[in-house]
């Protein structure tokens, strides 16, 4: 039973929760209750589009192989091949290449910004960066459609033709502009804001001391951060990239546009793709007549989903860790 | 006595504050100067001057003549990488480079490209960490990483390596304020074995330190040089009421 107010049941008069009281720490423990709940909501979607995926591709998942599903070179739903290789390895072409072309320019971008840069440079630079992360992602796919394609066809093909013709991934066997190449250089240009304030997140990490500490013995910027800032801050590189690649990895729109889509297992940058995303996205909701084949898709979908949880998880961690490292 | 370093209508100001104002100084060489005054008299913003370490903060302006060996370190013609050479500097926190103790020590001799062999830098790696007092405790353990040091054997690796460039100059930044008693003593006691062969600057802001230190005082107060001289006649015999009042502890 609740004391009337003033009442003193035990000897220290007036510490004891009052009912007023009582009604507050209740209405601040159903406040805190249902932030908790909207701050588990990621967590549950996660697990739900998980296991949602998972459910719905159990019929291939069960019946089919799962090497042939991963390894298979065929795509022919209409004769039951449901192989994936030519998707899974469209995609890590693309991927690979967008990072490989991203990565060195916005290091130095990044390393600029934080080591060479004014404060008003900083100040006008980081909100241009902002607004290309901005722009949506099938503007970059028209970008690419009318300047990439035709740029990489008549200008990149034939070069790349008549200077290494025995070069193997670089040999030219196809007639257009839709390929590997155009791929990931729309997508470098798409990662490269992420990557970029990545990178110039984990230098600013880094304390002025040790810049100093190098400085003061006459090294220069340049000595400075190769001998100095690189090493240290090289696992958040790593993780930089890897952030960049997961985030190309889901990249559909912008890439489907330009890739070709042709279901083949690329063995040159110059050769059209096919990768996970735009298969799920150009097939999914036709001809669902054929047995399996929904199934099929949501069984990419779920590969897809598991390799960029991956690739995310690890980056998350390693940033982390560069993060909370001690400096001392 | 002849000076070393000559300070002459040094003006310093962070945007619009001005932190030194008209700073006129004669530093003796091969001696140890201390300037001591109290927290945000600038003590700190004028021996970043001396080693040009001030124009590293955005929004400073400098005017007036900072001149080692009669030559003034900021006329367009220096080489700022030579000043820092030759103007050596111990930091406040012991910060080791991220690499190992040999390479913390051989980093500003490769960098200046001041030997050939191998085996000169082996010499050269052995020849300071003896100089800072450090190569009995980590001579067996070159290779280890630096930051698996004790910050007292961290400062001293910094000494080290900041005498390894071959400096005229130390300056040290209130260097023992990070360390525990013994290691405070150990730095204290270097650099009054070293002061035979290199000019000395020490900001402090412990009177005690002062007085083990120096031989040549400078009393800053917000931003203005008060009193400098011989250590005995400062600390004797002040000139400067503010001095005194300074030395007698009331601010």
């Amino acid at each position: 039973m609740i004391p009337p107010i003033g009442s003193s049941t035990t000897g220290a008069t007036g510490w004891q929760p009052q009912p007023v009281a009582l009604a507050r720490a209740k209405s601040n423990e159903r406040a805190r209750k249902i932030f908790l709940g909207f701050t588990a909501l990621p967590v549950v979607l996660i697990l739900l589009v998980t296991l949602g995926l998972l459910i719905r591709s159990w019929p291939i998942l069960s019946t089919y192989p799962l090497q042939d599903l991963l390894f298979g070179e065929v795509w022919k739903p209409s004769k039951m091949l449901f192989g994936l290789l030519p998707f899974i390895t469209g995609t890590v072409w693309i991927t690979a290449v967008g990072v490989l072309i991203s990565v060195p320019p916005c290091l130095l971008v990044a390393i600029y910004l934080s080591e060479y840069a004014h404060d008003s440079t900083r100040s006008f630079i980081r909100p241009i960066l902002d607004l290309l992360a901005a722009i949506p992602s099938v503007v970059f796919g028209v970008w690419g459609l009318v300047t990439i394609v035709p740029f990489v066809e008549s200008t990149v093909m034939p070069f790349a033709k008549a200077a290494f013709p025995y070069i193997p991934f670089l040999k030219v066997d196809q007639p257009t502009g839709f390929s590997v190449l155009s791929g990931g250089l729309v997508l470098a240009v798409m990662i490269a804001p992420l990557l970029i304030s990545v990178v110039y997140e984990v230098l600013l990490t880094v304390p002025n001391d040790l810049r100093r500490a190098s400085l003061a013995i006459g090294a220069t910027q340049w000595e400075t951060i190769r001998r100095v800032l690189i090493p240290q801050v090289l696992p958040g590189i790593i993780a930089a990239v890897v952030l960049g690649a997961s985030r190309a990895l889901g990249e559909t729109i912008a890439v489907l546009m330009v890739v070709g889509n042709v279901p083949q297992i690329p063995t040159s940058i110059f050769d059209a793709a096919y990768p996970l995303p735009a298969l799920i996205a150009n097939n999914y909701g036709e001809m669902m007549s054929i047995p399996l084949y929904d199934s099929a898709l949501l069984g990419a979908a779920l590969i897809l989903l598991i390799i960029i949880l991956i690739f995310n998880v690890l980056s998350v961690i390693v940033l982390q860790r560069v993060k909370q490292r001690k400096w001392e | 006595m002849e000076s070393h370093i000559q300070v002459k209508d040094l003006k310093v100001s962070y945007g619009k504050q001005e932190v030194l104002k008209n700073v006129n100084l004669e530093i003796p060489r091969n001696r140890i100067t201390v300037i001591m005054g109290p927290s945000g008299c600038g003590k700190t913003t004028l021996l970043m001057t001396m080693n040009r370490f001030l124009e590293l903060n955005e929004g400073v302006t400098i005017a007036g003549q900072v001149l080692v060996d009669g030559h003034n370190i900021y006329s367009p013609d220096v080489d700022v990488t030579e000043v820092r050479k030759r103007v050596g500097l111990l930091a406040q926190r012991p910060t080791p480079l991220p690499m190992s103790i040999f390479d913390n020590v051989s980093y500003g001799m490769y960098i200046h490209q001041m030997r050939k062999e191998t085996i000169e830098y082996k010499q050269a790696v052995r020849h300071y960490l003896e100089l800072a007092g450090l190569w009995d405790e980590v001579g067996k353990r070159l290779h280890d990483p630096a930051t698996a040091l004790s910050i007292g054997q961290q400062q001293r690796l910094c000494l080290a390596r900041g005498l390894a460039v071959e400096p005229e100059i130390i300056l040290g930044d209130e260097p023992t304020s990070a360390l525990d008693p013994v290691s405070s003593a150990h730095i204290e006691h270097k650099l009054l074995e070293l002061k035979e062969k290199y000019t000395t600057v020490v900001v402090t802001h412990t009177l005690r330190q002062a007085k083990r230190l120096a031989d040549h005082v400078v009393f800053m107060y917000l931003g203005e040089v008060v009193e400098q001289g011989p250590a005995a006649e400062v600390f004797g015999n002040p000139r400067e009421e503010r001095t005194k009042q300074y030395l007698q502890g009331l601010f």
